[in-house]
């Protein structure tokens, strides 16, 4: 994406927060927010006070002020963790202006109508150079799609009709070729006016969990109302007057205004830091899902193991050498272009140095067809007696068929060779020339480095890996066992899956799952949180609750890691933000009786110079902290994996007794400065 | 003072508490299962059986979480009104050898609500006011009754974790026989023996007079022809006239049987105003240390049942734990301030090695009634051995504190486990967060609508104790029952209502609730505290009780938030002191604390 690399601190980014910052003041603006409205209110209140406190003027004035600023500062985080987010938004509006599709008329010839105007099942034709108008599926043709205003990367994409890869995103650009492609979906509901306005987080909507929260801080504001409510007439009874002002000041240090002027900066920037990772979560309760998941349903291929197989060993038949093998493997292999086949040319090369030789004499190369299940090639019978060959490598049963049709048989202990590979997990490649069986090739499976590092962390953080595989189950063992999941289901079909996650959620689990195909949209719409892979087909993409832009199946486990991260911040900042309510009364109440009660002057520990100072001080220190937590709020907490009791103690620590240390430690600098600034 | 007495006995206290907590748990588990079976089935069953088919009950029909709350309801409301009828008319009812008349409308409503709420909040003045039959029909049914309730709303709510996608949470109607049968009066039968023999009295006799061997003046209110208070010009202060005393009356009565249930029940309504300070009440040491331990049995098993239903024992401890850490943290805190004593009696020249004597029994000293004071009111009790009001600020300060937790240090029987696990539902909630996952409770997870009524419990709680102290506090009613001025004076009031709304029942002594001219807003209003405090805890915590009980439970794994360890009991703790401390800090501010520091400048009130 092109806003890519842009940070959070970028200075339009802020600046465009700062003004947002005070248009958000806006009274209805603020109502989603009781815990900033009743600061709101009080800062309004405050600035009453002006003309009638008998307060000194510059104090009230300063409590005015900085109660404003509270709300300010507050608007300002939102804004900034909604920054990049519109910066990307615009980059995909522009994307798609003034778009004119050719749309087929039923006569079968085309018109040129705006691409807004396109209904779903229209039919339209788009040529290289051409922006597709509109989601839809491709009926006719294939072509070479840049998708790099949705994806941000910049190599082509194959799009053809039939298949998985059919679904074309409207804004992408056709590279080569024509397309015919009829439109799936309404105009202005396509993927990309979705992407626009969930990066803009207009249809933001708050998360269960979120909405949790919210009300807990606001019984926490009632609560608090009600003690500065009683508070005045507690003060007639001892005959001290507290002052509107000082009240106001003590409400709002009290309230959670951190993490009611955090929480929703949290909740964008959670999104955010999926979409920085090319993930497009379709709802925050989706991302606040992840955080839940228990249990990865996980592909083997491409997530556990590397896509392709290799190969790893020769197998010779006996009374044949190994090299002969691997000369006639390598030589069958030479045309072969899949990965498969260059890995048995590299194997040849380098454990009996084959190079691989350029082809002088006339041959024929037989490549694999899903009918004979093999590939080969012929040579013929060369001038110096070298007589005619035919080598053929495939699958055992293939090749076992095409020598015996020859006259030929296999050697029992190749039989032997071929079951015992596939027992380890392998894929065993015979090898024959003629009517004779030269040996077996063994592909591996190549397990990804430091999976199984990763699924262990996944362990201890109670999340349970299940390897889904269409590998029968000695295989599947196999690998499952070298990868360290906690489960496998062999020889999958989509139904399975289905009953698979089904099961897990009858067991009170919480289940991800990554999927492609339209045989996967019922599973991935199962499931807790379903990613989807970007490449997959339009029933996918609509059936699971995110998309994968990158296509990477892997990328399950930082959205997992992200959800996480997204509950623990909250959790850290509301548990500071109430810790942080002893010292401020440890600031304020003796700051407000020690008028009447002079003989109180030993509970300011603060030693704070002045009681206008002490309250003051708290709320300059209340609005500052907001600020000072933007970075942490937009970032997350420091996420490592690691059990919940750990995790639980750390946190505890850092926010919970850090939060009642840190603004005793706060307060008194403020304190310090005002006073030696004259302030207060 | 010799401490190490007072720490034996304070080792013996916990020791005793610990010893009697797993067995009375199991009891409790049996108790508490209608097709439980204790040792007790052979005696007690027929009578639960004839009971069940006079009443019409089915004992194995549950109830939803609507249904158990409507019955609750409905049989406190029926309770309530059979109290005030029976106080109201008690002149006309048997077991009245004083002959006392029938109590005033307002305080027969204030006592029949104190009650039904267990809070046994004494605006009367006990053997004065009321008959024995008074005492025995229309307050001991509750005194057994709101009990049980009590400990049904608990069960129903361990049930509520313990089940799971279920729609009932258990039957109030076999909750509160079963208890009855069970548990109290079996339990109370034999206590009632045990204080007899440490002098209790037990009888129907009318009081005795004796003729005191030095007369002394006294100064009382003048009374007119129809006992009715003679008021001063202003309407308000009483006509004092000198008296000389020459006998004095002693009250008679079947005390231990209404003793036994009074401390077990965590009732604390005294038989007599001086409730167990009296000699008769508490006649022995040995009689107030098993007061003491009654007071917190019931609690304290609780918190194994909720364990081991559960089925993790560990999380039962854990909240044991926090309580005791609570409990034992008042303790020592009250006790190192009386027996610092009153800097302002020392500079008169009474000993410092003594303590704080004023307002206490000699014969149970500081130690114990610093800690018969905290145990009262951590658990909604509200039976007093001293007279509060006289402790040192913070000595004073201590037992109110515990009033504001929401009488969840131990409790009220069975109000003070479903008070403390409001408390862990929130710090679950709050914390739980921090491991990354949302927050869940034994496998629950706690979502916007449990939060909502764990918050409703705590607004109406700080809203009933803070408003209703605010309003006495600047009302002219108000500040003519204090007995202090001052910072004194307040605490006098703040002490009240955190005693009516935590359904404890104490008091700071000095406040005159029922005052001579007849003013009733003491009355109303501390009844309103009672019943919001009783009832706007139990209907929100039945409705949790419901909805955890029809959540999914989700199975534990390494990311799972622990209930159980020294983490949970840590954050437990500071929750509990956080929220008390953070909702009540400045009214204590404005009322013991400033007091604390004007004694140390030398000021009384």
């Amino acid at each position: 994406m092109s806003s890519k690399t842009l940070s959070f601190f970028d200075r339009g980014i802020l600046s465009q927060a700062a003004a947002d910052a005070f248009r958000k003041l806006h009274p209805k603006a603020q109502l989603k927010n009781p815990v900033m409205f009743v600061t709101l209110v009080g800062a309004t209140l405050a600035f009453g006070q002006l003309f009638t406190s008998q307060d000194p003027l510059g104090y009230v004035l300063q409590i005015a002020f900085w109660l404003l600023f509270t709300v300010v500062f507050s608007n300002f985080a939102e804004s900034v963790a909604e920054g990049r987010g519109k910066a990307q938004a615009r980059a995909l509006r522009d994307s798609r202006r003034q778009l004119v599709a050719r749309r087929r008329r039923k006569d079968g010839t085309f018109e040129s109508v705006d691409a807004s105007q396109l209904q779903k099942g229209d039919v339209v034709s788009v040529t290289a150079r051409e922006t597709i108008p509109g989601d839809g599926e491709v009926i006719e043709g294939a072509a070479s799609v840049d998708e790099s205003a949705i994806t941000g990367e910049s190599a082509p994409v194959i799009r053809e009709a039939g298949g998985d890869r059919s679904a074309v995103t409207g804004g992408t650009l056709v590279l080569s070729d024509t397309l015919l492609i009829r439109v799936t979906t309404r105009p202005g509901e396509g993927f990309l006016d979705h992407m626009i306005s969930l990066v803009e987080g207009a249809t933001r909507q708050k998360t269960p969990n979120e909405l949790a929260l919210t009300i807990l801080l606001s019984s926490l504001t009632v609560i608090f109302l009600l003690v500065i409510l009683t508070l005045k007439p507690f003060g007639l009874y001892s005959q001290v007057t507290f002052s509107i002002t000082t009240l106001i000041a003590l409400l709002v240090c009290l309230i959670p205004t951190t993490i009611g002027g955090l929480l929703s900066a949290i909740g964008i920037a959670g999104m955010d830091r999926l979409l920085q990772r090319n993930v497009l979560a379709m709802s925050g309760r989706a991302v606040e899902a992840a955080g839940d998941i228990d249990v990865l349903l996980l592909d083997k291929t491409g997530t556990i193991t590397l896509g392709n197989r290799q190969a790893s060993d020769f197998v010779s038949a006996p009374g044949v050498g190994r090299d002969r093998l691997a000369e006639a493997a390598q030589l069958a292999s030479l045309a072969d272009e899949t990965p498969e086949g260059r890995s048995i040319v590299v194997l040849a090369k380098e454990k009996f140095n084959l190079r691989g030789r350029e082809l002088t004499t006339s041959h024929t190369f037989v490549p694999f067809t899903a009918q004979t299940r093999m590939s080969g090639i012929d040579l013929p019978a060369a001038g110096s007696g070298q007589p005619a060959r035919s080598i053929r490598k495939g699958a055992a049963d293939s090749v076992v068929r095409w020598i015996e049709s020859q006259g030929g048989t296999c050697p029992a202990e190749v039989r032997t060779a071929v079951d015992g590979i596939s027992r380890q997990g392998g894929t065993p490649l015979v090898v024959a020339e003629g009517r004779t069986v030269l040996g077996v090739i063994a592909l591996k499976d190549v397990v990804k480095g430091g999976i199984k590092e990763r699924f262990a962390q996944l362990r201890s953080m109670g999340i349970r890996t299940v390897m889904i595989t269409g590998d029968n189950p000695l295989t599947a063992a196999a690998i499952a066992a070298e990868a360290g999941v906690d489960d496998f289901l062999a020889q999958a079909t989509p139904e399975m899956k289905l009953a698979r996650i089904r099961a897990e959620q009858g067991a009170g689990h919480l289940v991800a799952m990554t999927g492609d195909g339209t045989n996967d949209a019922p599973a991935l719409a199962q499931a807790d949180v379903g990613v989807a892979m970007n490449t997959g087909t339009q029933a996918a993409k609509e059936a699971g609750n995110m998309v994968d832009l990158d296509s990477n199946p892997t990328k399950l486990i930082e959205i997992v890691e992200i959800g996480k991260q997204l509950l623990i911040t909250r959790g850290a900042l509301t548990t500071f933000s109430i810790a942080n309510d002893v010292a401020k009364y440890f600031a304020i109440i003796p700051a407000m009786l020690v008028g009447a009660f002079p003989a109180i002057a030993p509970l300011n520990i603060m030693g704070l110079k002045t009681p206008y100072s002490a309250i003051l001080s708290a709320v300059i220190f209340n609005a500052l902290v907001i600020v000072a937590l933007i970075p942490l709020a937009l970032k997350g907490v420091a996420y490592r994996p690691m059990g919940a009791a750990a995790m639980l103690r750390r946190n505890l620590l850092i926010y919970g007794l850090g939060g009642v240390l840190v603004p005793f430690v706060g307060i008194k600098l403020i304190d310090l400065l005002l006073t030696s600034l004259g302030l207060a | 003072m010799n401490h190490s007495n007072a720490w034996l006995q304070f080792g013996l206290f916990v020791l005793s508490l610990v010893l009697v907590t797993k067995p009375l748990g199991l009891h409790l588990m049996q108790v508490l299962d209608v097709r439980g079976r204790t040792f007790l089935d052979p005696v007690v069953k027929p009578f639960e059986r004839i009971t069940y088919r006079l009443c019409g009950i089915d004992p194995e029909q549950e109830q939803s979480w609507i249904g158990y709350t409507l019955s609750l309801l409905m049989f406190s409301l029926v309770g309530l009104l059979f109290t005030y009828f029976v106080l109201r008319f008690q002149h006309l009812l048997p077991l009245n050898p004083q002959h006392l008349p029938g109590v005033e409308p307002d305080l027969a409503l204030n006592t029949a609500i104190s009650f039904t709420t267990n809070t046994n909040w004494q605006s009367y003045g006990g053997e004065g006011t009321l008959s024995a039959f008074s005492q025995m029909v229309g307050l001991a049914l509750h005194n057994f009754t709101s009990a049980a309730a009590g400990i049904g709303v608990a069960a129903a709510l361990v049930r509520g974790l313990a089940r799971h996608t279920a729609s009932t949470i258990g039957s109030f109607w076999t909750d509160l026989i079963r208890c009855t049968y069970y548990l109290f009066v079996p339990v109370c039968g034999v206590f009632a023996l045990v204080l007899v023999s440490q002098g209790m009295i037990q009888n129907f006799k009318p009081y005795d007079t004796a003729k005191v061997i030095d007369s002394t003046p006294i100064q009382v209110p003048k009374v007119d022809e129809k006992g009715q208070a003679v008021l001063a010009a202003d309407g308000r202060t009483p006509v004092l006239e000198k008296k000389t005393v020459e006998t004095q009356t002693i009250v008679q009565g079947p005390m231990a049987s209404q003793v036994a249930i009074k401390m077990f029940g965590t009732n604390g309504g005294g038989y007599t105003n001086a409730n167990a300070a009296h000699p008769f009440e508490n006649p022995t040491p040995l009689s107030n240390f098993l007061q003491m331990l009654s007071i917190f049995a019931i609690p304290s098993a609780l918190t194994y049942y909720l364990g081991r239903m559960v089925k993790n024992a560990r999380h039962g401890w854990a909240v044991w734990t926090t309580m005791f850490v609570l409990f034992v943290g008042g303790t020592l805190v009250a006790w190192k301030f009386e027996a610092a004593g009153n800097p302002i009696h020392q500079q008169a020249g009474v000993s410092a090695t003594d303590g704080n004597l004023e307002g206490k029994e000699v014969r149970f000293g500081v130690f114990n009634s610093a800690l018969f004071a905290t145990i009262t009111t951590d658990a909604s009790c509200g039976a007093v051995n001293a007279m509060h009001d006289s402790f040192t600020p913070i000595g004073g300060l201590v037992p109110l504190f515990n009033l504001q937790t929401g009488e969840v240090i131990f409790g009220g029987v069975g109000a003070g486990l479903y008070g403390m696990l409001i408390f862990v539902v929130l710090a679950v909630f709050i914390a739980g967060l921090m491991v990354g996952r949302t927050p869940e409770y034994l496998g629950k997870k706690i979502e916007a609508i449990d939060v909502k009524l764990v918050m409703l419990v705590l607004m109406a709680l700080a809203a009933a104790t803070l408003g209703l102290t605010a309003w006495a506090a600047v009302s002219p009613w108000g500040q003519a029952g204090l007995n202090n001025v001052g910072p004194h004076g307040f605490s006098e009031m703040l002490y009240a209502y955190s005693s009516a709304v935590g359904n404890n029942g104490s008091a700071f002594a000095g406040l005159t609730a029922n005052p001579a001219d007849g003013d009733v807003r003491y009355n109303l209003t501390l009844g309103g505290g009672m019943l919001i405090g009783r009832f706007f805890m139990i209907v929100p915590i039945l409705a949790l009780a419901g909805n955890l009980a029809s959540k999914k439970r989700l199975p534990a794994s390494a990311g799972t938030f622990r209930t159980e360890g020294l983490t949970f009991v840590v954050l437990l703790l500071g929750t509990v002191i956080l929220v008390g401390a953070l909702t009540h800090l400045p009214a204590l501010a404005v009322g013991p604390v400033v007091e604390h520091f004007l004694v140390k400048a030398g000021s009384l009130f």
